[in-house]
């Protein structure tokens, strides 16, 4: 196993190349971070009804999003335990039981017919070729032990020990809930626009999170876009101005976002379509009713966050979720879909959705450039000699100041690398194989959230 | 006989015309002389390319996303293009920043529909195959390929394009983005 605190130096604020494009850490960060992290997996909009089925990934892993006909929702290692064959080859759909194409080995997700998900149900030749000596109860599907439903976001682990969810979010559950709950203030009510964007990008995983977690200083990738302009009000820029903008590191977590600090009072509406006068009627009375729902309850705004280790989102404009599976030291793979609340006027979906896809993704203005940027900064870090040097990750050290709304916060400012020293900070006690009493000490000092957050 | 023979020529006049313009089309694309090739968008242009999913033989409905409706790679009209046109004329567009090489091939094409009528097109449903071919930097290229159905209108007398429905031959798409044109 590579030693990484020499390669990970947060006393000075710098880090190694080695860790973007090593092989070895590579395989170290599955073992270490991707078998054991909660993990984004998708969201329920994806599986809305008994026995439908959706292919995700967990790392280099093919996984199976389920509903069972309990209503259940379960992740099985696409993977026959026979002969290694993926039992699902389809992007999504409805089916009772996974058939192995190779030699027809299936497994059920049935939660009447079987004790665990993905139990072995049939195996041809049982009686005449096995004798009815195989042990079925053993070699059902691998699945994963914690699986959670969060406001219609699925995530799971492979790690039985691993804390519970809202735990292992901490109060970055605030910046989250901002994105996923409704504009009006009520908790959930987002649908997922359907599809997923799915593509290829040969650069490190963690460049991305990185970005997401609350880089406010990569302006220049985006002058272009932000000369022309592509808002759906109108004017210059790529996006709607957060007002009272800042970086916020939960450092014993290894979240964070770009967006406010916590609040109480309501900041003036503030028109987002201007060019679509019939949305802007809509959210008018949208923040009428958010006034009154959320009264001086605590609230924030997030503009983009990173959530431990590769799943990213966007909070207002556009309303995303990302996500980032490794492939190779230089190579992921980027996922995107794309949110808007459920009960929202169709105008604004289309208009909503026109705008995500012209920001996000590959054909976005906006994301276009950082996927370039983030291949040819893999590339040129393969070299030989470059693998020896450090980046640098030193702006703002030292001037971050605790939020005290929030357990284990700190306002790093707008321009701050205070969210990525959290974030390999994280990264570094997950790659030191640390055991989860050790991974949460520092964050469970911190005590019980509160009741207003 | 004659009629038909008549017929039969006009058909192949039009097709060699209609293959000829979108030759031309695709060529001030790969000549990065992108606000001519805007000039031969249709002001109601749309420019749609659903994404692909793995399906089973019987759901061939499913295949893709649905349009007007679902999350799609592109989904765009005029004033997005011509944003986009915008865009790598900043010289600050670092996806097409050196600029890239790209080779449209367009192959496989068809007339599907003649409106109103073969003595008078005036629009006229195209179908075919093409080859996107992109090389930038040194070593990254991308080759995307799929089925294009378009739609090419009469505008004073000159065609233009008023749709252009892209099928990619791929469900993860393999290439880092799309900053260049279908």
């Amino acid at each position: 196993m590579t030693n990484l605190s020499s390669l990970v130096d947060l006393k000075n604020g710098t880090i190694s190349r080695e860790i973007f494009v090593n092989d070895e850490i590579f395989k170290q960060e599955l073992g270490q971070i991707f078998s054991r992290a909660w993990l984004f997996i998708g969201h329920e909009d994806l599986v809305p009804n008994p026995d439908d089925y959706f292919v995700s990934r967990m790392g280099t892993d093919s996984v199976i999003l389920t509903r069972d006909r309990q209503n259940k929702i379960n992740v099985l290692l696409n993977s026959c335990m026979h002969r290694g064959m993926k039992v699902c080859r389809y992007d999504q759909g409805n089916t009772r039981a996974f058939t192995c194409p190779y030699h027809g080995w299936s497994y059920s997700t049935d939660g009447r017919l079987v004790e665990v998900p993905g139990e072995l149900v049939g195996v041809p030749g049982f009686g005449p070729y096995y004798h009815e000596k195989l042990d079925k109860k053993n070699w059902g599907l691998i699945y994963c032990p914690k699986v959670v439903n969060y406001k219609g976001t699925i995530w799971a682990t492979w790690d039985a020990n691993a804390p519970d969810f809202l735990d292992y979010l901490g109060d970055m559950k605030v910046y989250l809930d901002a994105a996923l709950d409704h504009r009006d203030g009520s908790p959930g009510g987002s649908e997922m626009i359907g599809g997923v964007q799915k593509w290829r990008v040969k650069c490190n995983w963690k460049f991305a999170p990185e970005n997401f977690i609350g880089d406010m200083y990569h302006d220049i990738s985006h002058r272009s876009v932000d000369l022309v302009g592509i808002g759906p009000s109108g004017g210059k820029g790529r996006r709607d101005k957060t007002i009272g903008r800042t970086t916020v590191s939960f450092d014993d977590l290894g979240h964070g976002i770009i967006g406010t600090l916590p609040y109480r009072e309501e900041f003036p509406y503030q028109e987002t379509f201007k060019n679509h006068p019939e949305i802007e009627d809509y959210l008018k009375e949208v923040y009428d009713r958010r006034l009154k729902n959320l009264g001086d309850r605590l609230r924030v705004n997030t503009s983009v966050g990173t959530i431990f280790p590769n799943m990213s989102f966007h909070g207002r404009q556009p309303r995303t979720i990302a996500v980032f599976h490794p492939i190779s030291p230089t190579e992921m793979e980027m996922w995107r879909i794309f949110l808007v609340d459920r009960d929202s006027p169709q105008a604004l979906k289309d208009a909503a959705r026109h705008y995500y896809m012209r920001y996000s993704g590959p054909g976005g203005m906006t994301e276009s450039d950082d996927l370039e940027n983030w291949q040819y900064a893999t590339e040129a870090s393969a070299g030989h000699v470059a693998r020896r040097y450090h980046y640098n990750y030193q702006m703002g050290m030292g001037y971050a100041e605790p939020v005290p709304e929030l357990r284990g916060a700190w306002n790093n400012g707008e321009y701050s690398e205070g969210n990525a020293r959290a974030y390999y900070k994280r990264y570094l006690e997950f790659m030191e194989g640390r055991d989860w009493d050790g991974l949460m000490a520092a964050s469970r000092a911190h005590g019980e959230a509160r009741s207003d957050a | 006989m004659l009629e038909s023979q008549d017929a039969k020529l006009q058909e192949l006049l039009l097709q060699r015309e209609i293959e000829q313009f979108l030759f031309e089309e695709a060529s001030l694309i790969d000549e990065r002389r992108f606000k001519e090739w805007l000039e031969l968008l249709t002001e109601d242009i749309r420019v749609y390319v659903p994404i692909v999913r793995n399906v089973r033989y019987d759901q061939a409905e499913l295949e893709r996303t649905k349009e007007f409706k679902d999350t799609c790679w592109v989904d765009e009209g005029k004033e997005t293009l011509t944003q986009r046109v915008q865009q790598i004329a900043t010289g600050l567009h670092w996806a097409e920043e050196p600029r890239s090489r790209t080779t449209h091939l367009l192959t496989n094409i068809r007339l599907a529909e003649i409106s109103p009528d073969l003595s008078d097109p005036r629009e006229v449903q195209v179908r075919l195959n093409f080859m996107l071919y992109r090389n930038r930097g040194q070593v990254e290229t991308d080759f995307l390929v799929g089925k294009r159905f378009d739609r090419v209108r009469k505008v004073d007398g000159a065609w233009k394009v008023a749709r252009r429905e892209v099928h990619l031959d791929q469900s993860v798409l393999l290439a880092k983005n799309l900053t260049t044109f279908f």
